[in-house]
């Protein structure tokens, strides 16, 4: 980490502990590397950069930082030499002096990946000036890299079956000639029935004895026959999308179908209708849904498309500007009427009457059927007008600078695409962040901290391969701070399971096998476990395998300071229960109990909150059986000491 | 601006003319430059070497050259990712702050370090007593340790285990008093820590335990 250079002072700050401490403190990693710190020479194509051995160590987990590096070391020159790009190592280099990575802007992206694998250096570290540029760059390179992959996807065809081929065929007219001459033909006959539908209403020449008609009713057989000849086309095309479509119901829901559907069931509901005169009226509304053909070009336009999705984005906007164009409105409308209620015969008969004039005024259309007569009229008409001006042109540039953005950037799809990513990201970096102090745990559990101990040779190597001095000298600053409190650290999972457990046990068990104590060192912390002999403890302990490797190692608990005591107590765990553990209380040479296992104390019947010391409290709650074969007995100090060793 | 722009800024209308902050800016950076190698080593028991590589790392966290609290608390947090450091950090900040700056200079650092390290065992005893005396009246009464030992509790989070109670703290200051405090008067004064801690056998061990840490 970036503050190895203020290590040194957190471990010299921690005599601050020791005066409070009641127990000994752990021996401190041994630093047998005494060099001094001196100068890497780092020679990378020819260019030679230079800085401090401490530096590298920074970050032990990159190839500079680790042993790894001899590899490169060249013994003639005695320099480490790397075949890679001058250029980029700047910024690697940077990474280790400042604790931050830059991504350089002309750089490419994808030779800049490869050299940040190859120093094996995450790319999420790189700090949030430089994020974003680093970002877009490589979701763009992405991007191309797909697109060139479905071009040469759309050449070679896996085996699909007919209807997914017939599904693709519509969606992409330009895979097949088929599907092409299928585009085309269903675009000529949206066309018929369009020019078909405004020709019908075209007056047509009269004839001498009849005034003129429109065509439609002059050519009526004429056109009925177009309209079915369209109508049966565009069922079939439906037909034919909806079988091959994936998702039929998705198909049905989707905005095109609908479309679809609207345009071709006015014909059908007027060939059931057309019998019942009544209904006649309500039959030639429905022709004007037949304008909705139109709308199918949409599938043959990409620039439609995009103005239907523009406007559905812009939906707020567009919303927003109604809403203040009617409050306009309304003002305006009121005070024209009230305006113009003392002249006679005005126009301005009612508020919703001066609608229809505030309108047109406002959009400067300006019809004049409708014109103020008072000067107060005139006055108000005028400021009417300029203020339309104001209020029409505020959503036009939103509207055009969205439609530019939507049809530059496709930015819905990246936006998701970000979020899930930057979920990602926050992922990786917090877990390389709560790598420290897992790994302090993780050595917990496997014991490591007692082979630093025991300082023999091997163990010294199988300590530095695993964690470097400075993870070992933090860890060890770490467990100077559990003996100080007499509490360990323990990851979230036990923790939960040990509340879990102790808030289950309200019953203590009549087994015999009882499980002892926290293996702290200090007689003062289990103290507390005396007034409670209704404290509750599991009957078995389960011993979770994945938790503690119990069985490779050999932890040996040690009693400091109170003598003598008399533990009778057994732990299903250990097979030694007397061994007696009074090793040595001098030098600090103890181990941590590893066996981690719930307190009895933490269920107190008087609950937490307790400011002053804990009071002998009454031998049992209610409810609880008076027998408890815990087989602790107290000494006259008051400690109760138990030991697990376990092997 | 002047003169000002015509037709008015629509803003001007909408909005009260505000205060434009930009004379405001930061004042430079307050820098601070170090004595003399010479000096510093005349007042500690630092080498040469020992110097430099302690400054090289100072300067590199605060290029500046001072230590204000906040950066303290952030650099001290890092090391317990577990609890929250920033009480104790306080109360160490104080202690290293010897002139009550309110930030750390490189000389408080390097003198404050030469203590803790090179020092001997009373030396150390004193520093400790001058943290643990919050008001540095000269005595520790209760309500000194029991923040100190509640900070200290602090660090270790939520998750340990045994789980920390509420009176752990309070308790563990009894037991220190019951220890210290040899009249009974309710504090403790320099003479008594110093005399209690150098008949405890534990407390004098750990006191050398980081004899070779630079």
């Amino acid at each position: 980490m970036a503050t190895a250079a203020w290590l040194p002072f957190a471990r010299a700050a921690a005599i601050g502990w020791m005066p409070v401490a009641n127990c000994p403190m752990p021996v401190s990693p041994m630093d047998n590397s005494k060099r001094q710190d001196e100068l890497i020479i780092l020679n990378v194509s020819g260019r030679r950069f230079q800085t401090w051995r401490t530096t590298l160590d920074r970050y032990p987990d990159t190839l500079l930082g680790s042993s790894e590096k001899d590899f490169f070391y060249n013994e003639d020159i005695k320099e480490y030499f790397f075949d890679r790009d001058p250029d980029a190592f700047r910024s690697i280099l940077n990474f280790y002096r400042t604790g931050k990575l830059h991504y350089p802007r002309q750089q490419c992206i994808s030779a800049y990946d490869e050299e940040l694998i190859f120093f094996g250096i995450i790319p999420e570290i790189i700090g949030d000036c430089c994020y974003e540029e680093y970002k877009d760059r490589k979701r763009e390179n992405i991007e191309r890299l797909q697109d060139d992959q479905e071009e040469n996807k759309d050449m070679k065809l896996p085996h699909m079956n007919f209807r997914e081929t017939m599904w693709r065929a519509f969606e992409n007219p330009h895979t097949s000639t088929m599907a092409l001459v299928f585009y085309y033909v269903t675009g000529f006959f949206i066309a018929i029935s369009v020019i078909t539908n405004v020709v019908e209403t075209v007056p047509c020449g009269s004839t001498a004895n009849q005034k003129d008609m429109p065509c439609g009713e002059r050519y009526t057989v004429a056109f009925f026959c177009m309209d079915t000849a369209c109508v049966m086309i565009f069922t079939v095309e439906y037909l034919m999308r909806l079988f091959a479509a994936p998702s039929r119901y998705l198909f049905m829901r989707s905005v095109m179908s609908i479309i679809d559907v609207v345009a071709i069931l006015p014909y059908y509901i007027g060939l059931v209708m057309s019998n019942n005169e009544d209904v006649s009226g309500a039959f030639v509304t429905l022709r004007v849904f037949r304008v909705f053909r139109i709308f199918k070009f949409s599938r043959h336009s990409q620039g439609l498309r995009i103005l239907g999705y523009t406007l559905k984005s812009c939906a707020s906007e567009l919303g927003f500007l109604l809403f203040s164009l009617t409050m306009a409105i309304i003002i305006f409308a009121t005070v024209m009427f009230y305006a113009e209620k003392g002249s006679s015969s005005t126009k301005f008969t009612s508020i919703p009457a001066s609608f229809w004039y505030t309108i047109v005024t406002m959009t400067t259309l300006g019809y004049g059927d409708m014109v103020p007569k008072t000067i107060a009229g005139k006055i108000f008409g005028s400021i009417c007008s300029l203020s339309g001006v104001l209020v029409i042109a505020l959503p036009v540039p939103v509207i055009v600078s969205n439609f530019s953005r939507i049809y530059h950037q496709n930015q819905r799809a990246d936006k998701r695409r970000a979020q899930k990513v930057k979920k990602a990201r926050l992922a990786r970096i917090r877990i390389s962040k709560s790598g420290s102090t897992n790994t302090f745990l993780h050595n917990k559990r496997n014991g490591l901290q007692s082979v630093a101990l025991l300082g023999s040779e091997e163990d010294e190597q199988k300590r530095t391969k695993s964690t470097s001095l400075l993870q070992s000298q933090h860890h060890h600053l770490l467990h100077c701070l559990e003996k100080t409190t007499a509490h360990e650290f323990v990851d979230e999972q036990m923790y939960e399971q040990n509340s879990l457990e102790t808030v289950l046990q309200t019953y203590p068990s009549p087994s015999p096998s009882i499980s002892s104590s926290v293996g702290t060192c200090c007689g003062c912390r289990v103290k507390k476990n005396t007034p409670l002999p209704n404290a509750s403890l599991p009957s078995t302990y389960p011993v979770p395998s994945n938790q503690c490797p119990l069985q490779e190692l050999s932890a040996i608990h040690i009693q400091c300071g109170d003598p003598s005591s008399h533990t009778a107590s057994r732990s299903n765990l250990n097979l030694k229960t007397n061994e007696s553990g009074r090793i040595n209380c001098k030098g600090g040479r103890i181990t941590t109990a590893i066996i981690s296992l719930p307190s009895p104390p933490a269920l107190t019947p008087d609950g937490d909150g307790l400011r002053g010391p804990p009071q002998r409290r009454p031998p049992q709650p209610p409810g609880h059986p008076a027998a408890l074969s815990i087989q602790t007995t107290t000494s006259s100090a008051g400690t109760n000491i138990v030991k697990v060793s376990a092997l | 601006s002047f003169p000002p722009s015509f037709p008015p800024h629509p803003c001007f209308l909408c909005f009260p003319l505000t205060d434009s902050c930009d004379g405001d800016l930061e004042l430079s950076m307050v820098r601070h430059q170090p004595e003399g190698l010479d000096q510093l080593q005349a007042q500690t028991q630092f080498t040469r070497k020992e110097l430099q590589s302690l400054y090289r790392g100072f300067k590199n966290e605060c290029p500046s050259g001072l230590v204000d609290e906040e950066t303290f608390k952030t650099i001290y947090s890092q090391f317990f990712p577990q609890g929250d450091a920033t009480t104790y950090a306080h109360f160490l900040f104080n202690a290293f702050d010897m002139d009550r700056s309110g930030s750390i200079r490189f000389e408080d650092f390097v003198i404050g370090l030469s203590v803790l390290l090179r020092g001997s065992v009373t030396e150390k005893l004193r520093w400790a007593f001058n943290l643990y005396d919050i008001n540095k009246d000269g005595y520790i009464t209760k309500e000194e340790m029991m923040a100190i030992m509640t900070s200290i509790y602090d660090m270790m989070g939520r998750y340990t285990l045994p789980s920390v109670r509420d009176d752990s703290p309070y308790e563990h200051v009894e037991k220190f008093f019951q220890k210290m405090d040899r009249n009974r008067d309710g504090v403790v004064t320099i003479d008594e820590f110093i005399e209690t801690c150098q008949k405890d056998e534990n407390i004098m061990a750990s006191m050398q335990l980081f004899e070779n840490v630079i």
